[in-house]
């Protein structure tokens, strides 16, 4: 069964150092997952085409533009994430976060994810531990424990190529993984349901049972 | 097929002069909107509900019974009343009251509310929103209908041996819309009661408000009011006219560019894509609203926002008379051609409540027919 990858790039140069690293931790999961018998198809969202549209999006009360709603679809469907962001200021870029604002709450529950960002010095490298890290597990995402960091002298050593091979080997695992528990023994908290926000839910609670104590 | 004005209630700075009408204009105004509602043969005037600034309507009954004394003909409704924070007691007596006033000219449609500070200003929680909705409308209904209330709930004090008073008129309580952009829950709720739903449109993108509608017929019908195409379904519209789009496009777009909720954001074409939107010649106004039938279904009552944005009084009342003049009446014929004899054209008003007598389910407090297995919704 082929998985899907989807990474998020939020360079803003063309070329940027943010997709460069972003390509070189896709071709990895591509080796790691296909080393474990399965293929990959990646989609690649650069924020810096959704600019305009995430703009519109916060400006219009939340209004998600066609643009968006693919991207919104597209991340919620995906079996892995890519997060690959410009360090700004001390932490992500503003817009990086704005497309992460335009995500659905629910969209990644359970989500395998590889957070990485660039700069230009490694004193900014623990952006990923108090900045990255700590977003996608407010969503309920699961990072994998290697993160990969890369100032710019980074893309000179082999130590980089290191971590991403790490970093893609833990999310190869966890993509390729398939639930081993016995359903309905315990309570699966983590089952809880992915959605992208782009459709309004069919199901729906039965009245009654939302009256139920209410009713007086 | 009801048509009229929602109007929203802001005080907003003109940005072509810089000047805010004074608090008392804005409410003049308003009633100003409302009486040329009727005068131009439209059908509804509904009065938001807001106890914040820069929004002048936090009395609406006050308001709407003001206009009842002024009009003859005009259905009196709200967009929307406070069904979270508003005590349900008042709420009964005071729509009871105003349809004595009216002779029966009232609807209304029950909304949450969405300024969070607004909550704990009346003792609530907007995290409560959905349980207070469900809640205090269950209550509201009972008061309409019971001459003898014993409540105990989650959020009210109790009442014991309590009598709504007055009684609603002909002993016919309202008819009632639900609003809500997004909530599922509130679709439910309209169809488990049979009540109509309303989804103002205007703010969101129509593949969301088609599945909304969706929804909300899908479960009325589940419910036992009716099949899907005839449940009672309102719209929101917004139009903007002139004689020609150009002129329509030059004259709205500062009005446009600085309005609240979308000001600033996405241009005046974006936004007409995105939404319903419609700035150009009444024509174009006729094709887009006819078209909002070929997603939402055959549908009962279309509302207008018109008066907002700092849009000079003169220039809101000028568009309702193009309204009322060019657009409603080809409205009218159009959507009744394509109307199927099954589906109701208007919705329920108090006389034809009152003609289906006594007996009927609008006068049960709970008239859905479940036959549903729990938890297996269909």
């Amino acid at each position: 069964m082929t998985r899907r990858l989807v990474v998020i790039s939020a360079g803003l140069a063309d070329p940027s150092s943010s997709r460069l690293l972003a390509d070189q931790i896709t071709d990895a999961v591509r080796s790691q997952v296909g080393a474990r018998g399965e293929e990959v198809a990646v989609d690649v969202i650069e924020v810096r085409a959704l600019a305009h549209d995430l703009a519109t999006m916060m400006t219009s009360g939340g209004i998600p533009t066609p643009a968006l709603t693919r991207a919104r679809d597209l991340v919620s469907a995906a079996d892995g994430l890519v997060a690959v962001t410009p360090v700004f200021t001390a932490s992500y870029s503003g817009l990086f976060k704005m497309l992460v604002d335009a995500l659905d709450p629910d969209s990644l529950n359970g989500m395998p994810v590889v957070v990485a960002a660039t700069a230009g010095t490694p004193r900014h490298s623990l952006v990923l531990e108090h900045a990255m890290r700590p977003l996608f597990s407010y969503l309920r995402a699961v990072v994998v424990p290697t993160g990969v960091f890369a100032a710019t002298e980074d893309f000179g050593h082999a130590g980089l190529t290191d971590r991403i091979t790490r970093a893609a080997s833990e999310l190869a695992a966890l993509m390729v993984s398939t639930p081993n528990a016995v359903g309905g023994f315990a309570p699966d908290l983590a089952a809880r349901p992915r959605r992208s926000g782009s459709d309004v839910p069919t199901e729906v609670t039965p009245f009654e049972d939302l009256l139920r104590d209410h009713s007086g | 097929m009801q048509f009229g004005i929602f109007t929203v209630g802001d005080v907003t700075p003109d940005p072509i002069t810089g000047r805010s009408p004074s608090e008392g204009e804005r409410i003049a105004a308003m009633t100003a909107v409302a009486l040329k509602a009727e005068q131009e043969g439209l059908d509804v005037f509904a009065t938001g509900e807001h106890h914040n600034p820069p929004f002048v309507p936090s009395s609406p009954t006050t308001h709407l019974g003001y206009i009842a004394a002024k009009t003859e003909r005009l259905i009196l409704s709200t967009s929307t009343t406070l069904i979270t924070t508003n005590d349900p007691v008042k709420i009964a007596e005071d729509y009871a009251f105003l349809q004595h006033l009216s002779g029966g000219r009232v609807d209304l449609m029950m909304g949450r509310g969405n300024t969070g500070p607004v909550y704990p200003w009346f003792g609530k929680d907007i995290r409560d929103g959905i349980p207070l909705a469900v809640e205090n409308y269950h209550l509201l209904r009972k008061l309409w209908r019971e001459p003898v209330v014993n409540w105990q709930g989650k959020f009210r004090t109790p009442l014991q041996g309590f009598t709504a008073t007055p009684a609603p008129l002909d002993g016919t309580p309202p008819f009632v819309w639900h609003g809500s952009i997004r909530s599922t829950e509130i679709a439910e709720q309209a169809a488990y009661y049979g009540d109509g739903f309303f989804h103002n449109h205007i703010f969101w993108n129509k593949e969301h408000t088609e599945q909304m509608i969706a929804l909300y017929r899908r479960r009325f019908e589940h419910y036992g009011h009716g099949a899907a195409d005839q449940a009672i379904v309102g719209l929101g519209g917004q139009a903007f006219m002139a004689e020609t789009e150009a002129e329509a496009k030059r004259f709205f777009r500062p009005y446009f560019d600085n309005a609240p909720v979308y000001g600033h954001g996405p241009s005046l074409e974006d936004f007409s894509d995105m939404t319903p939107l419609t700035v150009g010649t009444p024509e174009q106004v006729i094709e887009r609203t006819l078209g909002f039938a070929d997603y939402a279904g055959d549908y009962q009552r279309q509302l207008f926002l018109i008066d907002h944005a700092g849009l000079p009084t003169d220039v809101v009342l000028e568009q309702i008379e193009i309204l009322g003049r060019e657009v409603v009446p080809v409205l009218r014929r159009e959507f009744e051609r394509r109307r199927p004899a099954h589906v109701p054209s208007d919705p329920p008003t108090h006389a034809s409540l009152v003609a289906a007598g006594p007996d009927s389910p609008h006068h049960l407090v709970a008239p859905a027919q479940v036959s549903e297995t729990v938890g297996s919704a269909s």
